[in-house]
């Protein structure tokens, strides 16, 4: 018998009676203001929040805090100006250097200021997680109040990879003090466009 | 209603007062007490100890005791808990099943049975509520602070009753103090840390008194207190309960 | 074999520092309860969490079949291993065919369970953890002492000292922003030159055949993300029957570890990155077992948030290390008895069955009922300490008696009042750091006796 049998068979002989799955959950207590309470979780854990109104803004913000000899690299044709573009194809590893990186995501969840992003997205995996500040644009209207909206809003969508990504990367393993930037991100901004 | 009074082992030779303040609180209620003279205990320290199969004696002994009564009362959360939870019988499980559905620890008995809205009692101290664990997590007698859920207490709602109380607050309302039954000797480092804790905390916030529904707890806070030479006293529920001032 | 009691004794010694760790995981506690107040429905959310988790235990056969052709169907290959050595075979397998000796591992206690760093270590594979907590402790040659807080029982000048040592930071630096970025860089380095990445599994969707993997560092991701070849490490028990399912997860998962409304990073790995190979290993080890035993099968309900260590008074006042196995603490105490009844014995024992634990797991496993039952279990099969099995026969002799309990009742009311020192003493546990209780005139029953008639 294969390991893989030996397992199923074992198992059919020893669990119980099936039980039933419960109700589908729905947000309950949705939050009067969506936009509020995100900024507001976000701002919690480290990450800033800017509301604009078309992409000139973000790249005058950009020019604003970024300065030359910093490799900024994007998703949006916008922010070509400003941005690298049609580096999709290179090797993940060659994104080491990037200081920045702006892409967009599907929407954000109120409740915990996450951001649903999917391969189609960031177009190398690495990239969200390897820059050392990344940005995101998202649109006021995909604001959601909480993770079963979010579900919701995915359905059975396919991605080869997808994440929730919320606030800049951090730790607090040596004396529960929090640090930013642990192996991802040192800081997160999230454009709020609409 | 005729109730049974039901003491556990260490109530009965090392602190009778409990018992006799139970006693005396229950018949100035009006309720007609009597104490089966030839109980022992309830058979936890052996069922904790992972030796339930030792306790079929004591089961025996406690059905004969107590099956006749309308409740059986019990100045004590661990040991009520106990015979709710695994008290059987291997002639008469109808009694035992009759037993552990009729039997109540003192604090519940009195608000949810008896419905006490008033008492003669005046404790004008300061006074700590330790939560028993059993009593509050398995007998449910007061809301625990780790479900999310409204806050509700049958031992505080007796003890507004009572003249002249001021109550503490404390930095963490539900710990364990780290008795345990076997625990408190099997462990004994861990044991006495989690006592000197949750007696620190008293300490801490003003306590005069340390009152509990369980004596166990109070013994072995006793023990801490007075190998610290403190001036703070326990005290039982049931004698403040019962006070005069 | 040191046992709980033993190693809990030694904790204790330094009181300070037993303290420091108590007070810290308490703040990590209260930081679960903010959370979990935060939230009206939380209680309807642990409910819905349970019967899920119900449900899949029920079904895990088919749930498991369903899982392996949907991942098989988005291109991840996928393995069953029986138990632990298998598992590391598997691994150290795939590898070696792959040709590589040098990996990335992201926080997995199902690999710790396996002791697979062991493993791939003799067999010429360098392994290097990267979850911060994890590679403090790897360095420092222990074991995780926390299942979501590997190093919580690690003082800040430790950690520089150990850093100062490998990562040649300077001598006495023990701030912790200075050394979280030394081992940003120093890591760094590690995900870009390795070529294989290891990863654990907080929840496997068997409708899609994906899985998700939950970080705050996103070392997980900066690991798979950078490496050809991506394993992940998966206890069976871990499945979810829907992807919508998840969202009741995510809500408390991290809420209960650690008092956030979410990880940073929950990534959802569906598709081998093109050019990549992905592969997961479903372990058993001893889980179909523990499907068997009616008492304690849902405790497989876990999804290792670590609540209840950080709930539970002993753990706090002892340690992870004091409970000699993989995953601590309350769960583990009701998880590893079923591993090895004997190495495990005193587990069940470590605890005063206080019940915080099953209050705050998010599954609502009714941990501290398993560790009543693993005791009547362990003492059955005969691993009970044989002077306490005796201790108890005595004791069941004298209270199904009345009158001989009644008798040694005044007995030893009479040695403590007029020979304390034959109580009183170095052999008296109790006696150790508390007085013995004060000997009364009488018992109630003795007053009862002499004062109230009886009808």
């Amino acid at each position: 018998m294969t390991s893989r049998a030996e397992i199923l068979s074992k198992i059919k002989r020893n669990q119980s009676e099936p039980t039933p799955l419960p109700a589908k959950l729905s947000t309950m207590y949705p939050p009067a203001d969506l936009l509020a309470q995100f900024s507001t979780v976000l701002k919690g854990i480290g990450g800033a929040v800017v509301e604009i109104k078309d992409s000139l803004e973000i790249v005058n913000y950009l020019k604003e805090h970024y300065g030359d000899g910093q490799r900024i690299i994007s998703t949006l044709p916008d922010l070509a100006v400003i941005s690298e573009q049609g580096w999709q194809q290179q090797h993940p590893h060659s994104f080491e250097d990037v200081d920045l990186a702006v892409i967009t995501a599907h929407f954000g969840v109120a409740e915990n200021s996450a951001l649903w992003i999917t391969e189609s997205q960031m177009q190398q995996r690495a990239v969200p997680f390897i820059c050392q500040q990344l940005a995101v644009v998202l649109q006021k209207q995909d604001l959601l109040a909480t993770m079963h909206d979010a579900y919701e809003r995915i359905g059975n969508s396919d991605y080869g990879f997808g994440a929730f990504i919320a606030g800049p990367s951090k730790t607090a393993d040596i004396e529960q003090s929090l640090v930013l930037g642990a192996h991802g991100p040192k800081g997160m901004t999230v454009f709020i466009m609409g | 209603m005729t109730v049974g009074l039901f003491i556990p082992c260490y109530i009965d030779q090392f602190y009778p007062n409990a018992a006799i303040a139970t006693l005396n609180l229950l018949s100035k209620l009006g309720i007609t007490v009597k104490y089966p003279v030839n109980q022992t205990c309830c058979g936890q320290p052996m069922a904790n100890s992972g030796f339930e199969h030792l306790t079929k004696g004591c089961n025996e002994l406690f059905v004969d005791n107590f099956a006749e009564f309308d409740y059986i009362v019990s100045p004590s959360g661990s040991c009520v808990l106990h015979i709710k939870d695994h008290l059987h019988s291997e002639g008469h499980e109808g009694k035992a099943k009759s037993i552990r559905k009729k039997i109540y620890e003192l604090t519940e008995f009195l608000t949810d049975i008896v419905k006490v809205e008033k008492l003669e009692a005046r404790f004008p101290h300061k006074v700590g509520v330790h939560q028993s664990c059993h009593g509050q997590r398995g007998l449910m007698m007061s809301q625990m602070t780790e479900l999310v859920a409204p806050f509700y207490s049958k031992p505080l709602q007796l003890l507004n009753m009572v003249q002249d109380l001021e109550l503490i607050n404390l930095n963490r309302p539900d710990e364990c103090c780290g008795f345990g039954g076997t625990f408190c000797v099997a462990e004994e480092a861990v044991s006495a840390k989690m006592g000197k804790d949750r007696v620190a905390d008293h300490l801490n916030n003003g306590a005069e008194y340390i009152t509990a529904a369980d004596m166990s707890c109070l013994m072995h806070m006793e023990g801490i207190l007075r190998r610290q030479e403190s001036g703070v006293k326990v005290i039982h529920i049931a004698e403040i309960l019962n006070s005069e001032g | 074999m040191k046992d709980h009691a033993q190693l809990s004794d030694t904790f204790n010694a330094d009181e300070a520092r037993v303290n420091w760790h108590d007070e810290t995981l308490w703040f990590v506690r209260a930081k679960r309860d903010k959370a979990a107040h935060g939230l009206p429905e939380w209680e309807l959310l642990r409910s819905t969490a349970s019967q899920i988790k119900d449900n899949v235990l029920s079904n895990l056969h088919d749930y498991l079949i369903e899982f392996e052709s949907n991942a098989q169907k988005n291109g991840i290959e996928v393995h069953w291993a029986a138990d632990a050595k298998a598992h590391n075979a598997i691994v150290a397998g795939i590898l070696k065919a792959e040709g590589i000796d040098q990996i990335v591992k992201s926080k997995s206690m199902l690999t710790e369970e396996c002791h697979l760093n062991e493993h791939l270590q003799h067999s010429g594979i360098e392994v290097i953890d990267t979850d911060l907590g994890e590679r403090i402790v790897q360095l420092a040659k222990e074991p995780p002492s926390h299942i979501v807080l590997p190093c919580i029982h690690k003082k800040k000048e430790e950690i520089g000292e150990l850093f100062h040592e490998h990562l040649g930071t300077p001598e006495g630096m023990a701030d912790p922003v200075f050394l979280t970025a030394a081992a940003r860089e120093h890591l760094r380095e590690k995900f870009i030159t390795r070529k294989a990445a290891i990863t654990g599994v907080n929840f496997a969707v068997a409708e899609t055949g994906e899985f998700v993997v939950c970080t705050n560092e996103g070392n997980a991701d900066m690991g798979a993300h950078l490496a050809d070849v991506h394993i992940a490490c998966m206890g069976i028990e871990k499945l979810v029957p829907l992807r919508e399912h998840l969202s009741v997860f995510l809500r408390l998962l991290a809420r209960s570890a650690t008092g956030q409304p979410i990880t940073t990073y929950s990534s959802h790995f569906k598709k081998p990155r093109p050019g990549q190979k992905m592969h997961i290993v479903l372990v058993d080890n001893g889980r179909s077992t523990q499907l068997g035993r009616e008492d304690f099968r849902n405790s497989l309900k876990c999804i290792r948030c670590g609540a209840c260590m950080n709930t539970c008074p002993v753990y706090r006042r002892s340690g992870g290390h004091s409970y000699h196995t993989a995953i601590a603490g309350p769960i583990g105490s009701i998880l590893a008895p079923n591993l090895d009844m004997k190495e495990y014995a005193d587990l069940p024992f470590a605890s005063t069955l206080c019940g915080s634990c099953t209050n705050v797991c998010p599954v609502k496993i009714n941990i501290h009922e398993q560790l009543y039952k693993w005791r009547q279990v362990i003492v059955k099969e005969g691993y009970a300490d044989t002077k306490k099995a005796i201790a108890m026969k005595a004791m069941e002799f004298t209270l199904s008696k009345p009158a001989l309990y009644r008798t040694a009742g005044k007995t030893g009311r009479w040695v403590l009042k007029y020979i304390p020192f034959a109580v009183n003493n170095k052999m008296n546990l109790w006696y150790n750091q508390r007085e013995m209780p004060l000997s009364p005139k009488q018992s109630f029953g003795e007053w009862y006796k002499e004062n109230v008639k009886n009808d």
